[in-house]
């Protein structure tokens, strides 16, 4: 597989939210606005990179029966170096994303491509792998934010759209988050279909 | 008093799937019919309430102690994959018609937000042991209601004529959408 493909799988054809279904408690947790959902995918993309680099670099001297715990203290050194930068550069967002920070660790696209990918890549692959399938993620994060922001607030990226007196609360609540990526992914599904 | 409105708090009002965002993946995942949906809330359940115990005595009398806050990600992680281990040798061994039940389900649940959600989340609130404890136990209530809402509501789904493109996933989302929106509906009692 060239690399050009390689990096483009992520965007639409093995989109880790719109097709795997994987991430989805930051998917759905952290999407109420735009600008949300673009730290999010940011923060994941660079966790996702680093252990893909990592893991493809150790590979050889993990045993196989240790692997995923093996995988997992790697990919949770890198959120807490996230953790703690965002702590201390970017106090709002940190605040806002809150308790999704953390949980990347969880994450099951980050662990997922440290296996299915990493573990049996050269170092190169595996970081194209990383950064795609990352900008994969925040692109689907930043589509739903947006989605969720422009019919929620009337705002986008915090620009206002039209007058808040004419919004719809509920795709900025839980309920939205839901219904916008099921009609979101609904959509795809029928395009998919039609090609 | 206290601990009711904990009780009812994590139950209804945030309830940990619906409004909270965490453990999603087991939710959409296992929610296809009402038994899976009860053997996986009864494993969730078990190593939410131990692990939120353990990683309350870790973080205050090993990382409180020794100034190593910043290690707590990676402990809780840590303990609560060794757990998940721990948990799956010893049913295997004592209970074997539990661990039928229960088996496989246990190696999802390291990767379960919830359960790592929750024990980060008694620490931010600082709750002492009986609170965390209560805390536990009632997310683990509300996950299990979430999900056996759900997963009934899926059953009959899947006898009903669906549009082509919404068949699938997208129709159990926006399900779970109209379902988040009832539990709206509690907001106002805590």
């Amino acid at each position: 597989m060239s690399q050009l493909k390689n990096f483009s799988k992520g965007f639409i054809k093995e989109n880790p939210v719109f097709v795997l279904l994987l991430g989805m408690c930051p998917t759905l947790g952290v999407t109420s606005s735009a600008i949300n959902g673009l730290g999010m995918g940011l923060a994941t993309t660079f966790v996702l990179l680093m252990s893909n680099i990592v893991v493809s670099l150790v590979k050889k001297g993990i045993p196989d029966k240790v692997r995923i715990p093996a995988f997992i203290v790697i990919i949770a050194t890198f959120v807490t170096v996230v953790e703690l930068t965002m702590q201390a550069y970017l106090p709002s967002l940190f605040k806002s994303l809150g308790l999704f920070i953390p949980l990347i660790v969880v994450n099951c696209l980050v662990l997922g491509r440290a296996e299915a990918f990493a573990s049996k890549n050269n170092v190169l692959s595996s970081m194209v792998d990383g950064l795609g399938m990352g900008l994969g993620f925040t692109f689907a994060l930043v589509t739903l934010g947006g989605i969720r922001e422009v019919l929620g607030s009337g705002k986008f990226f915090d620009l206002t759209i039209y007058p808040e007196n004419y919004v719809t609360l509920v795709f900025v609540l839980s309920p939205g988050a839901f219904i916008v990526l099921g009609y979101l992914i609904a959509a795809l599904n029928l395009i998919k279909k039609n090609d | 008093m206290n601990y009711l409105v904990i009780v009812i708090g994590a139950i209804l009002v945030n309830n940990i799937v619906l409004m909270q965002f965490l453990g999603i993946c087991p939710f959409l995942g296992v929610s296809k019919k009402v038994s899976t949906g009860i053997g996986m809330t009864g494993a969730v359940a078990f190593v939410m309430i131990l692990a939120t115990i353990v990683t309350y005595l870790i973080q205050h009398y090993i990382l409180d102690k020794f100034g190593l806050g910043f290690l707590q990600t990676i402990a809780f992680i840590l303990i609560i994959a060794s757990l998940v281990q721990m948990v799956e040798i010893i049913l295997k061994k004592v209970s074997p018609p539990l661990y039928q039940a229960l088996g496989i389900f246990l190696p999802l649940i390291t990767t379960n937000c919830a359960i790592l959600g929750v024990a980060i989340l008694t620490i931010q609130k600082e709750f002492n042991l009986t609170e965390s404890v209560i805390f536990a136990i009632s997310h683990a209530i509300g996950f299990g209601l979430a999900l056996i809402l759900f997963s009934g509501i899926r059953e009959h789904l899947d006898l009903q004529d669906v549009p082509k493109g919404l068949k699938g996933t997208p129709i159990a989302l926006i399900a779970a959408g109209i379902l988040a929106m009832a539990f709206m509906g509690f907001s106002g009692l805590v």
